[in-house]
């Protein structure tokens, strides 16, 4: 595969790294007992703590130490008995304490790695550095007012789970299949809910640009990406930039920047003067966090079967590709729905590349073009598996099939129901399609000395008459297969 | 270590406190008397020891995953020098 970009003297290639801040699903913050809903009255869920009044101490909720645990467990990686919660101090208005409670030296988790799956059925390992607990900030709005910025703190306090990865991604494409990867395991393990427009799930992306085989560019930092199609976006422009920098005999300064989503352009944060200098130290309000041995065997127990595991077991059961199993287990809902509709019915399981086409292909047009969700599918898995079945045993053909899906996704009938009403079923008497075919030749003999004189293409003319007459019930196999014999018996 | 007038600048943009050019001084002072008190440490031995992160031997409390929904937002604005709408209002912070 090239991953190169064409430059004006040689090729470039990208190296990016990903921080991605997931927050933990979980009733209440981190250090302090309000409520973390989305969406209430600005600051109607602060406590002291999350206001930081003198005074008040943080307590851990032990909660959202296990959701850690598992997320570190979901993504292969090593978890740490001994964690330590360290002050990262810097001023901002959303920030009341000063500082935000996180994990520098000592992480609750460590090295591990995530698969990603291409169209061409391989795949790629992207390797984790570390997850760590920490803070949420609140929120800030600047364009309410002219010379105001508004605080929100009901943010102030939420777990996070920070998952850094290694600078192991090339191409925007696989930075947006990585964050695909990392919000599948997230939402399989229910330890975060994956709302990228609510902000739950988001990303810093570290890029720099290099010559093939040289040693890593100077990297620039942009920060607070909440899409994919913004993280694509803002990686294009990055590189472009810093290629553009390159390729003039200048070099890149290191920075931290904010990708402007209405322009699609990115541009420097802070000024050079302020840059970060956080004076990490051990938090003196917490003790070191210790999980036992046991205590993260029992929350292993408890772990769901996972994407890759799920994809695996659908290639071996079903004999399907890399690819379409890893489509069916991206998304919970789709591989619960594949299941369901592939156990609805046991012929189904010989024709489990049909029952895969008809979910993601047609089904999912269908939902996408009534702006609908899996979830919420006027088709249950059961009825689909009906339809699948009267297609795989011929009774009716893939072309009908697809009128009565639509049919179907409307009127909320069975297919079966559907089928008996329309009168739909597949003609597959061999004497009535002769007969049919026989007309058709009749019918049409200036046509049938050219077929016969070398013109091949006419077939489908004559295929299309014979379905027309029938109503496009033929079985076309058995139409074709009728029609050659005639024809040629003919010559 | 020393402390110099550079880093005494430093530290007091970093903690958004102002200094005029006695009181530097008199940090520069204050603050290396109290550096030069820590440094005897260094005179023991401390290799093959880990360093001690609390002095309690207790382990660190954990809480139950439970939210209490005490609409928080007229007692926590309520020192709030500017407010609107619930909201904290702030001198504006970018451009």
């Amino acid at each position: 595969m090239n991953n190169l970009i064409k430059g004006e003297k040689h090729d470039w290639e990208m190296v990016i790294g990903l921080e991605i801040h997931a927050q933990v699903k979980s009733n209440s913050k981190l250090f302090s007992s309000s409520s973390t809903k989305f969406g209430s009255l600005p600051n109607s869920q602060v406590s002291l703590v999350d206001a930081a009044m003198p005074g008040m101490l943080p307590v851990i909720n032990k909660y959202c130490v296990e959701q850690a645990v598992k997320t570190g467990v979901g993504l292969n990686a090593k978890i740490n008995n001994y964690s330590v919660f360290d002050r990262k101090n810097y001023f901002y208005a959303d920030l009341p304490q000063g500082y935000q409670i996180s994990q520098y030296k000592y992480p609750i988790v460590g090295e591990g790695k995530v698969t990603i799956d291409f169209k061409d059925g391989t795949s790629k390992d992207i390797r984790i550095v570390r997850l760590h607990l920490e803070q949420d900030a609140g929120k800030s709005l600047h364009d309410q007012n002219p010379s105001k910025t508004y605080v929100d703190l009901n943010r102030s306090g939420v777990a996070l789970m920070e998952i850094v990865s290694e600078p192991d991604i090339r191409t925007p494409d696989e930075a947006g299949m990585y964050i695909s990867k990392i919000r599948s395991i997230l939402m399989y393990l229910d330890t975060c809910d994956g709302n990228m427009q609510e902000g739950s799930l988001r990303a810093d992306v570290n890029i720099s640009v290099r010559k093939p085989g040289d040693e890593y560019g100077t990297r620039c930092e942009i920060k607070n990406l909440n899409s994919i199609k913004f993280i694509k976006q803002a990686i294009n422009y990055e590189a472009k930039r810093q290629i553009e920098i390159l390729e003039s005999g200048g070099s890149i300064e290191q920075n931290t920047m904010l990708f402007n989503t209405s322009t699609g352009k990115t541009k420097p944060m802070r000024n050079k003067e302020e840059a970060h200098d956080y004076r990490y130290f051990p938090d003196p309000d917490l003790l070191p966090l210790e999980i036992s041995k046991e205590e993260i065997g029992k929350i292993k127990s408890s772990i769901p079967e996972l994407p890759d595991e799920l994809k695996n077991k659908f290639i071996e059961t079903y004999k399907l590709s890399n690819y379409d199993a890893s489509v069916l287990t991206a998304e919970k809902q789709t591989s619960d729905y594949f299941n369901e509709t592939i156990n609805s019915d046991s012929e189904l399981k010989n024709h489990a590349k049909i029952v895969v086409n008809w979910i993601t292909s047609e089904l999912f047009s269908l939902l996408n073009k009534n702006n609908q969700d899996l979830n919420k599918s006027p088709v249950s898995p059961e009825n689909l598996g009906q339809l699948i079945k009267l297609i795989s045993t011929n009774e009716i053909s893939g072309k009908i099939a697809k009128d009565v899906l639509e049919d179907m996704f409307s009127s909320g009938k069975t297919a079966r129901q559907i089928v008996d009403e329309k009168d739909l079923q597949q003609v597959t008497d061999q004497g009535e399609i002769a007969k049919v075919i026989d007309e058709v030749i009749a019918e049409n003999p200036k046509m049938v000395e050219q077929y016969l004189a070398g013109k091949d293409k006419l077939l489908g003319f004559f295929v299309g008459k014979a379905m027309k007459l029938t109503k496009g019930k033929a079985n076309p196999k058995m139409l074709n297969d009728i029609l050659k014999q005639k024809l040629n018996k003919k010559n | 270590m020393k402390i110099d007038k550079n880093t005494i600048n430093r530290i007091a943009r970093l903690s958004r406190i102002k200094l005029d050019d006695k009181e530097s001084e008199d940090y520069i002072k204050d603050l290396n008397s109290i550096l030069d008190w820590v440094e005897q440490l260094n005179e023991v031995n401390t290799e093959n020891v880990e360093p001690l992160s609390n002095i309690s031997s207790s382990i660190l409390p954990k809480r139950e995953d439970l939210s209490n929904d005490s609409n928080s937002s007229e007692e926590i604005l309520e020192n709030a020098p500017d407010k609107l709408e619930g909201f904290f209002a702030v001198p504006k912070v970018v451009e």
